[in-house]
């Protein structure tokens, strides 16, 4: 049924895709210009009109200042902790940023959160599914980066929320990989999943049981990938033109895409050459010419790659296994093209990686299965099930400033935890809760969650309240507090005020926007693809009548033709896609018969000698039927 | 086991006589009800348990109660699913791990482990002093010898000095030390077959003293305590070479 049509969605750094279970296998749903990857780029024209992926990665390079990419490395961040990010990535921040408020980006002269951006590729990936099935789909699970904490992950969500998409299931991108992996080769035993994308690094280690993926334990950065290295080359090359050129062009936005276009040119060559030439034309008609060898490159990108190694141990320790343990190894994301990084992969484990599956596609096609087994399954997933992890710690603040963990890293999720509290003063009606992310053990080194307000605690002595506290992790790996006074039985008001991140009311907002608009985006554009059909069975339906085969009719049957063909012309004038398609398949059954005898009179013409051109047969009404031919254009 | 929980509820979807957290004749999820751990499993309060028994357990049931199997119900079954998925979750965590199953049987028992190292923690902080930790008299002698040894090492550093030697000897001593832990898991299973012959009594309908469970209980705390105290020693020595 329709509306249990549900997507799978890889939202990632560079690039974007949207995959389903046709039948018994997974596939990627292409874009209007054939393309499987969106890419995660979104500008704004001179309209004001958001424009995502391909078309808008020519605005990065001629009005930068419109322009924004990688806005996944910004999701769930407050401002302290992209500083970093501001020193290699254009992001323009808001003028009016207020302090604790959600970061908004500059684009043009509006701003938006790093959700709204994100909505904006998911209503693009979500218009390709929709193009697609013909019809809106609804219904979405959505990857994340296994590191991902519990902010980063409810933006995301509330990222697809405003793009008017249910958000079923948060999967980590790892795991995902590992269901794709794992569908043609139904086997047992322990899987590493090295996931190196554009923006993000996630280690991951599975249990193979009978169609159970129990994730062992999980490591990563999320600020590590691709794009480190891609900065890395730049700064380089940045470097190189001062000292060669004599130019600054650390401050000009243009210039610096022109070369990060080239850089990542070269990367993406010496995966499979030796050595790259770099040319890049400057402002002020000079050029920048370089030569790189694979051995160079290497050499530079070595201490990227080398931040791999870390987490990788980690979660071999946790997951209290050696490296001999492992049974195989699977490379998901574009950065394992790199040959040095397969290498270290090989010395991390002492094996050879899986490649088979393409290393940018796997994440959705494990999306789409995911989807499929939320949906009630079929025969290829029967028996399927994810046990993920919680990447990062549960702790409250406890006094001294110290963290108390109360749900441990990489315990499978759902999970929870209880505690007690109770009051210092007699007639205490609030408790203060401050929940952290993290393996630190002071708590201004972990990262902040959210403060919990317990509010009206029935008066009492100090100390004899007693408010249980239920800390709860779903399977997305996002947080949820209840509280009662076991005394009283009361539940306990919670108050959230969350330290990154929108409020319910917020995401309430920006949905109301952006959703009405995907709606009548649909219509309208449905709209006019139905108008599209009906001008092309119009024009067959004119052909046919100036071929012999339109005497041959009855005149009852001419006039029915003619009746229906006044229909299609009535309602194609007016806005209702749905009764442009009712009349077009009208049409398209009244003229069958004419249609079957074209066909007749093109075989008998071929018979004495004429050619199919010359009968014209091509364009009649039948083949290629024109409704077959415009629904998946 | 958990699959044979008792049947003395009716399923709330179709009426049939039910396990204790899915239906087997219409396969919905229950809503929980309360139970400790090893309830939750159908298990009996014994520490010397099938590890391999409780994975397959932990399967069976997962494919029951997860929360993604049962994504198409309504509201309230999903919120029983999430409910029942984390308390398996919870349950299989706890269990299948020696110390932490040995810990939460005592906090059934009514042994207050972790409140008695918090309310001591929180009385040094008060109090200003160092959190004082009985020395377990076995490792009395090391520990003395350990430490100053410590004190040597992060003075040698506050100087910028470097002690190979003495480096190797807490390297050294500090393999002992996790030998010595390790060791401890053995004596555990011990006093587990002491604990697990009370219960096995208690189910034959036999008494079993209040002394006896405290005595059982007693030795099992002690063994934590020691355990702790040599973990918190190597995390000492491990900060001291780090830093």
């Amino acid at each position: 049924m329709a509306t249990d049509r549900i997507v799978g969605i890889d939202l990632g750094t560079t690039n974007s895709l949207v995959a389903f279970m046709q039948g018994e296998s997974p596939v990627v749903i292409p874009g209007e210009d054939g393309s499987n990857l969106v890419p995660s780029v979104v500008a704004l024209d001179q309209g004001g009109k958001p424009i995502v992926g391909n078309r808008a990665r020519n605005y990065l390079i001629e009005t930068p200042e419109r322009a924004v990419y990688s806005i996944k490395r910004l999701m769930g961040r407050g401002m302290e902790d992209i500083q970093e990010e501001l020193k290699f990535f254009p992001f323009r921040l808001a003028d009016d940023l207020e302090a604790g408020e959600v970061i908004r980006i500059k684009l043009g002269d509006k701003t938006f959160t790093p959700p709204e951006i994100s909505a904006l590729i998911l209503r693009q990936l979500k218009r390709n599914a929709d193009r697609f099935f013909g019809e809106p789909v609804t219904k979405a699970v959505i990857t994340v980066p296994a590191y991902f904490n519990d902010a980063q992950r409810q933006a995301t969500k509330d990222a697809g929320r405003i793009a008017g998409l249910e958000v079923l299931r948060l999967v980590n991108e790892p795991t995902a990989a590992s269901l794709a992996y794992g569908l043609d080769r139904k086997q047992n035993g322990v899987v590493a999943v090295y996931d190196f994308g554009g923006g993000t690094f996630d280690i991951s280690i599975l249990k193979l049981h009978d169609g159970i993926f129990e994730v062992i334990a999980t490591n990563g950065d999320t600020h590590l990938g691709g794009d480190d290295i891609d900065n890395f080359l730049i700064t380089i090359a940045l470097d190189d033109i001062r000292g060669d050129l004599g130019l600054d062009l650390r401050r000009n936005g243009e210039a610096v895409q022109a070369i990060r276009k080239v850089v990542i040119e070269a990367k993406i060559a010496l995966s499979s050459q030796v050595s790259v030439k770099l040319d890049v034309e400057l402002p002020g008609g000079e050029r920048y010419l370089r030569e790189i060898t694979r051995e160079q490159f290497e050499q530079l990108i070595q201490p990227v790659i080398d931040r791999t190694v870390g987490p990788c141990k980690q979660a071999l320790k946790d997951a209290g296994l050696k490296p001999e343990q492992i049974d195989e190894v699977v490379l998901v994301g574009g950065s394992t093209r790199i040959p040095r990084v397969r290498a270290i992969v090989q010395e991390l484990f002492g094996r050879e990686p899986h490649t088979e599956m393409n290393p940018d596609e796997v994440v959705a096609l494990g999306a789409a299965i995911q989807a499929n087994i939320l949906g009630g399954g079929s025969e290829a997933t029967e028996n399927m099930l994810l046990l993920d992890v919680t990447p990062l710690s549960l702790g409250i603040e406890v006094a001294g400033g110290v963290t108390d963990k109360i749900i441990l890293r990489n315990s499978t999720v759902p999970a929870s935890a209880t505690q007690h509290y109770t009051t210092q003063v007699d007639g205490q009606a609030n408790v203060a809760i401050h929940v952290l992310q993290g393996e630190r053990e002071l708590a201004k080194d972990c990262r902040s969650l959210a403060r919990f307000d317990l509010k009206g605690i029935p008066p009492m002595a100090a100390g004899m309240p007693r408010i249980e506290v239920k800390f709860l992790i779903d399977a997305n790996g996002i947080l949820h507090v209840s509280a009662r006074e076991q005394r009283s039985g009361k539940e306990t008001e919670i108050q959230v005020q969350p330290s990154y991140g929108l409020t319910d009311e917020q995401v309430e907002g920006m949905i109301l926007d952006s959703f009405d608009n995907a709606e009548e985006d649909f219509r309208r554009r449905q709209v006019i693809e139905a108008r599209n059909e009906a001008e092309t069975i119009l024009t067959a339906l004119d052909k046919g009548k100036k071929s012999p085969a339109w005497g041959r009719l009855t005149t009852n049957e001419k006039k029915q033709i003619a009746k229906m063909e006044k229909s299609l012309i009535a309602v194609k004038a007016e806005d209702d896609y749905r009764a442009i398609r009712k009349a077009i398949d009208a049409l398209n059954q009244g003229s069958m018969r004419l249609a079957e005898l074209m066909m007749d009179s093109a075989v008998s013409t071929v018979l004495k000698g004429k050619t199919m051109e010359d009968a014209d047969v091509g364009e009649g009404p039948t083949a290629p039927h024109p409704v077959a031919k415009a629904e998946f254009e | 086991m958990a699959t044979q929980g008792e049947s003395t509820h009716s399923c709330w979807s179709c009426g049939a006589m039910r396990a204790a957290h899915f239906c087997e004749a219409c396969g919905k999820v229950q809503p929980p009800a309360p139970a400790d751990y090893f309830a939750f499993f159908g298990l009996p309060r014994k520490l010397n348990l099938d590890v391999a028994a409780l994975e397959k357990d932990f399967y069976e049931l997962s494919r029951k109660l997860h929360p993604d199997l049962n994504a198409r119900t309504d509201k309230r079954e999903q919120e029983w699913s999430l409910e029942q998925s984390s308390l398996l979750n919870d349950a299989y965590r706890t269990l299948k791990d020696p110390i932490r199953r040995t810990q939460y049987l005592l906090q059934l028992e009514g042994v207050e482990l972790e409140e008695q190292s918090k309310a001591a923690t929180e009385k040094a902080r008060a109090t200003g002093e160092a959190k004082k930790q009985i020395v377990p008299p076995d490792l009395l002698e090391e520990v003395f010898d350990l430490n100053m040894q410590l004190e040597e090492l992060r003075m040698h550093k506050k100087m910028g000095e470097d002690d190979p030697a003495l480096i190797e000897e807490i390297g050294r001593q500090k393999l002992e030390l996790e030998e010595k832990r390790q060791a401890l898991l053995n004596e555990l299973q011990a006093d587990w077959k002491t604990w697990d012959g009370l219960i096995g009594r208690e189910q034959a309908g036999q008494l079993v003293s209040e002394d006896e469970r405290k005595q059982a209980r007693d030795k099992m705390v002690d063994l934590l305590n020691r355990r702790n105290y040599i973990r918190n020693l190597v995390r000492d020595v491990n900060e001291a070479l780090e830093n």
